[in-house]
């Protein structure tokens, strides 16, 4: 109701001179001004609280630490040394446990957002069929994601746990051997991409089932009465017409994917948060956090590492997004 | 629901403007409250009605204390104690609190491994000197000595100390035909050779139990025994020094057969513990607990009053006060009173922190306590041997300390994991020179 009343302002003012003489414009009233003046900035008044918190707690942390980073700041100094240029750079790049961590994030986040998202979409296509019980199963889906990390964690830690746990244990029944799953580099990063899939395949399928029931009916009736069968209808009617949301969960995925903490943190049997004794899954996130805690130039390191963390989550966003779109581009 | 430009707006913008400067007054205000609060560094004493502030981690066992204090009708002043559960984040916010110059209580605690890198250059300047003459044999000497700088600025006064004895599963020992009394097993504990010798024998014996629960643990116990593991006297990082790669030599050698592999604190520690597949372990004062915890129904556990090589130190922390204090001098009072006699016996039965101070050791020792648990063991007599047998003067801990330690413990879980000696021992140096 708020959308038409602007423009039907828009066009009175814009109506009245162009049948009467140009100079000659209709005179507002001191209210009808301030009234006018209310539906124009209104929304921006409204949405103004949170970008003057964004700017104090987001965007003045990110503009400081993308300038601390070209500084040295000894551990335990108040204020910050010397300008070293792109040193801090170099020093995170160089470092061997960094590489480390870029592969590892990087593997992390292929086995967890892939499979995830696929999973999810099919999870809500299930969802969208005449189920009984309909809510209860919906609700369950997302039930993990009730779960605090950290319990997430704990449940996981005892389930992946080396020698005692579940899965080594149901291995063990199946005449297999169990595996080491924090001093493997591979099988860490399966037991943490689990972890997350657990935690959000649920929340992605509900984000997409919302999409799905948007699609008008009729487009399946249409499909059923030319004889396509249910994958024919979900591969050509569902997923082409939940593109745009498809698009959102596979941005916001990989950028929670490239940011990963706290799972693999709890994971950790290291007692020095190291990721595993040989940073088998140390994350980028986690490197940053060390880095911060460390001895030498502590917080330009840390900020000089994030700020290459934030570039590769921007383009790795970027690339999945034009991957994602041109795929769909080419199959419609 | 009705549209807003059914009804004249003024009242409504109006109404707007006021919610909006009133929030813009209270961003204003915050930022100036940040601001202000940092502007005098003055003094100002502390009146019966006002608070002096301590932090400390985990439980040191001072809840009662300070209502006790709180409760005297007398006290000059009121304590409030904020407890942060772990040392880590702690650890965090004091650092950070320290560089931006505000934030931190009157008191902190300080766990004593990181200890080093906060008497360091730098760091310690930002801590008030608590030497007191009257207060200088109240301590054990290597613990008091842990709190000094270089030059001899006292930094922390020490609350506990971490005495290591060693903790042995009695059933295991006479599984193995070894001596199981608590007077007999000593000489099993008397050298590194022997244990090691022992180790090897008990796997023999007994396929399927551990003798060591954790090698990190034992060789970290090694290391606290050489003279300069990490550092050279002028601080200068050298790992790569005869002394540290025996010890490391030693643990990976039996670390394969002789360790369960395991990480303490961990699922499998645990199973391993309550399963009694664990025969030894180093055992300062507040490790009674966690085995207690993990092995509710062993009836193994005990106690020998001996640690091979010497002595050993596991743990134990301090109380500081940082300089941004406003009420340096009532907090040094406090601390003063915390770690005086009474109150560390107090602590020691509140949360089974072994005092550092002589006289608690003392009081403790007389009062002969025993542990039903560990079979009658006479733990403060035996965790009083043990502070005497430590070497004050031994490791030399420089300012990266704590960062090594960490380094070199990641190095013998790696072996205990299965890596080579050799390619552990090469990413340790690589982590090292990472440092600086």
């Amino acid at each position: 109701m708020i959308d038409n009343t602007p423009a039907s302002v828009g066009t009175a003012a814009g109506a009245v001179p162009a049948e009467t003489a140009p100079p000659v414009r209709p005179r507002l009233t001191f209210r009808q001004r301030l009234s006018l003046l209310d539906t124009k900035l209104s929304p921006y008044v409204y949405v103004l609280p949170f970008f003057v918190v964004f700017l104090i707690i987001g965007l003045y942390p990110l503009g400081y630490s993308a300038y601390l980073s070209f500084f040295s700041w000894p551990r335990f100094g108040v204020a910050h040394g010397p300008g070293v240029g792109w040193a801090n750079y170099s020093h995170v790049l160089h470092d061997p446990i960094f590489r480390k961590a870029l592969v590892n994030t990087l593997g992390i986040f292929v086995i967890s957002s892939v499979p995830q998202i696929i999973i999810a979409t099919i999870v809500a296509a299930l969802l969208n069929t005449e189920l009984r019980g309909r809510t209860w199963w919906r609700m369950s889906v997302l039930s993990p994601f009730v779960v605090a990390p950290a319990a997430t964690a704990l449940i996981f830690g005892s389930l992946f746990a080396d020698q005692s746990g579940l899965v080594n244990g149901a291995l063990h029944g199946l005449g297999l051997s169990g595996v080491d799953w924090h001093a493997n580099r591979p099988a860490s990063w399966l037991a943490i991409a689990t972890m997350v899939n657990w935690r959000w395949t649920g929340y992605n399928a509900l984000i997409l089932l919302a999409a799905m029931q948007a699609i008008p009916n009729e487009l399946y009736e249409a499909a059923s009465l030319d004889g396509a069968g249910r994958v024919r209808q979900f591969l050509s009617i569902t997923v082409p017409s939940i593109r745009p949301t498809l698009l959102f969960v596979i941005v916001t995925s990989t950028i929670g994917g490239l940011h990963i903490f706290t799972e693999p943190r709890l994971f950790d049997t290291n007692l020095q948060h190291q990721g595993g004794a040989n940073y088998e899954f140390q994350t980028l996130t986690m490197y940053v956090f060390n880095t911060a805690n460390s001895s030498t130039d502590p917080y330009p390191r840390a900020a000089a590492a994030t700020w290459i963390e934030v570039l590769l989550i921007i383009a790795v966003s970027l690339g999945s997004f034009l991957l994602t779109r041109a795929a769909q581009r080419r199959s419609s | 629901m009705h549209n807003p430009l059914s009804q004249p707006g003024g009242r409504r913008v109006v109404r707007r403007v006021a919610a909006l400067g009133a929030a813009a007054a209270l961003v204003v205000g915050l930022t100036a409250a940040c601001g202000g609060s940092s502007g005098s560094s003055s003094k100002t004493a502390l009146g019966p009605d006002d608070t002096l502030k301590i932090t400390t981690f985990s439980d040191f066992g001072y809840d009662k204390l300070v209502d006790q204090w709180n409760a005297d009708p007398k006290h000059p002043f009121l304590v409030k104690q904020t407890k942060i559960a772990d040392w880590d984040p702690w650890k965090q916010t004091l650092t950070s609190d320290l560089q931006a110059g505000t934030g931190l209580p009157d008191i902190v605690a300080i766990e004593g491994d990181s200890m080093p890198e906060f008497l360091a250059t730098g760091a310690s300047d930002q801590f008030v000197d608590l030497k007191d003459p009257s207060l200088a044999n109240r301590w054990l000497e290597y613990k008091y000595q842990a709190g000094q700088t270089a030059d001899g600025k006292q930094i922390g006064y020490p609350t506990d100390a971490g005495p290591e004895a060693f903790c042995y599963n009695a059933d295991l020992f006479k599984k193995a035909g070894f001596p199981s009394d608590r007077d007999q097993v000593a000489k099993i504990f008397s050298t590194w050779d022997s244990y090691f010798d022992y180790g090897v024998k008990f796997e023999r014996a007994v396929p399927g139990a551990k003798w060591i629960d954790d090698s990190v643990s034992v060789g970290q116990a090694m290391l606290n025994q050489t003279k300069y593991p990490f550092q050279t006297a002028d601080n200068k990082v050298n790992v790569d020094n005869n002394e540290l790669r025996t010890v490391f030599n030693t643990v990976a050698k039996y670390a394969p057969t002789l360790s369960t592999g395991a990480q303490q604190g961990t699922p499998d520690w645990t199973r391993d513990m309550a399963d009694n597949k664990v025969a030894t372990m180093p055992c300062p004062g507040w490790m009674f607990a966690n085995i207690k915890a993990a092995a509710p129904h062993s009836t193994g556990w005990d106690i020998a009053d001996a640690f091979p090589g010497g002595g050993g130190n596991w743990g134990g922390s301090f109380l500081a006060v940082p300089q941004q204090s406003k009420h340096q001098a009532e907090a040094k009072r406090f601390a003063n009173w915390l770690t005086d006699k009474d109150q560390q016996v107090a602590a020691f039965k509140a949360a089974g922190n072994y005092p550092a101070n002589l006289a608690s050791e003392q009081v403790l020792a007389a009062q002969n306590a025993t542990d039903s648990y560990f079979h009658g063991a006479p733990t403060s007599k035996i965790l009083a041997n043990r502070a005497k047998a430590v070497d004050p003067k031994l490791p030399y801990k420089g300012d990266k300390y704590a960062e090594v330690l960490g380094l070199f413990k990641s190095a013998i879980q790696r072996v205990d994991e299965g890596k080579s000696a050799d390619e552990s021992w090469r990413l340790f140096l690589q982590a090292v020179a990472g440092l600086s």
